[in-house]
This record gives C-alpha cells, structure tokens and sequence, in this order.
C-alpha cells in the first residue's frame, strides 16, 4: 500500500463500465515522511476522502477488483483508508 | 491510472489475434499538474472514442488489457476514459 494526498476529482463521463458511478481522485504520492515524491496517480474512492486529506491507496490489480467486486475490471488504484497520523520509530 | 493527452493515431498493418479493430493512439503522459512528461506510448482505446487533443486517463500493466474486449490480448496500455474536466489547484494543461 501507498501513502498518497488528495489534489483534486477527476470527471469522466466517458469511461469503461468498470469505472461508473465512482469517484476518481486525483491524489501525489508521498514519502514516509509525508513530502511530495511528484508523482501521482488517480485512484477510485472506495472510502470517502477529500481533497487535501492523506490517504491510504492500494495500486495493485488483484485487490482493487476485489473492492469494485469485479474479477474482470480494469482497475489498479483504489483508495481504501484515511490516515489521521504516521508515527516514526 | 493516469492522466495522458493524445498526440496521434498509429495506423498498423499487421496485429495479433484479438487486436484487429482496436485504436491504437499515441498518448503522452502527463504530470500531476498536466504538463507533458516522458515519452509518448502507444496505447489501446478502449473507449473506442478518443481522438487526437483529447485528454485521457489511462491504465498500465495487466489492467490495461483487461479494459478492452476480448480482454485476453497483448495491450499494455489502455485508454479507459475521457477526462472533462481534473479539479487541481495548480492544474495548468498544456
């Protein structure tokens, strides 16, 4: 899993059926320490996060179509958690 | 997935079983903020409906062959939505 903030939707009323009646946002993955690494990614919101909030995100196929219910969908990221706070050792 | 604007249509002559019929587009990646990053893909519509200026977001890896249809073909890369509209901050498309 990834850590990821929130940056803003992203709205596609032309998508793969897979994808309708989702939410997409757009999220930049973070570091351990919570610093923007420039990347990011679009993920479907399986929980209801929003923008500026940090996120937890799985990007891995197999567990994604387990939380849209669907073996065969076309779907990597999906943010599955907010997080409150990261401690470090 | 990611965000990507389409930069061309690649024409080919010659395709693997289950490809015949699928658009292919050349899309180029784009960061966070929209401007244009990396080097151009090709990449399978599965929308069957971009065109050239149309931003996208796409799928990589395994997913992307499982958007199109019969989904058990070579794809790496798939269009698998038309973008209207991205509400970042900063965004600033090229």
């Amino acid at each position: 899993m990834i850590i990821g903030r929130v940056k803003g939707e992203v709205v596609a009323t032309i998508k793969h059926p897979a994808y309708a009646n989702w939410r997409m946002l757009q999220l930049d993955r973070l570091d351990g320490q919570g610093r923007e690494l420039g990347s990011y990614l679009v993920a479907l919101a399986a929980v209801d996060a929003g923008i500026g909030q940090t996120v937890l995100v799985i990007d891995e196929g197999n567990s994604a179509r387990q939380v849209v219910g669907d073996p065969q969908a076309p779907i990597r990221s999906v943010i599955i958690g907010i997080i409150d706070e990261i401690t470090h050792a | 997935m990611l965000l990507g604007r389409v930069v061309g249509t690649v024409v080919p002559c010659l395709v693997y079983e289950g490809l015949a019929g699928v658009p292919l587009l050349l899309v180029q990646p784009l960061e966070r903020t929209g401007k244009p990053r990396g080097t151009p893909v090709v990449a399978a519509d599965a929308t069957k409906m971009a065109g050239p200026g149309e931003l996208v977001m796409y799928e990589g890896g395994r997913e992307a062959a499982l958007a199109l249809e019969p989904w058990f073909v070579p794809v790496d890369h798939s269009i698998v939505g038309l973008v209207d509209q991205v509400s970042r901050e900063d965004w600033e498309p090229a």
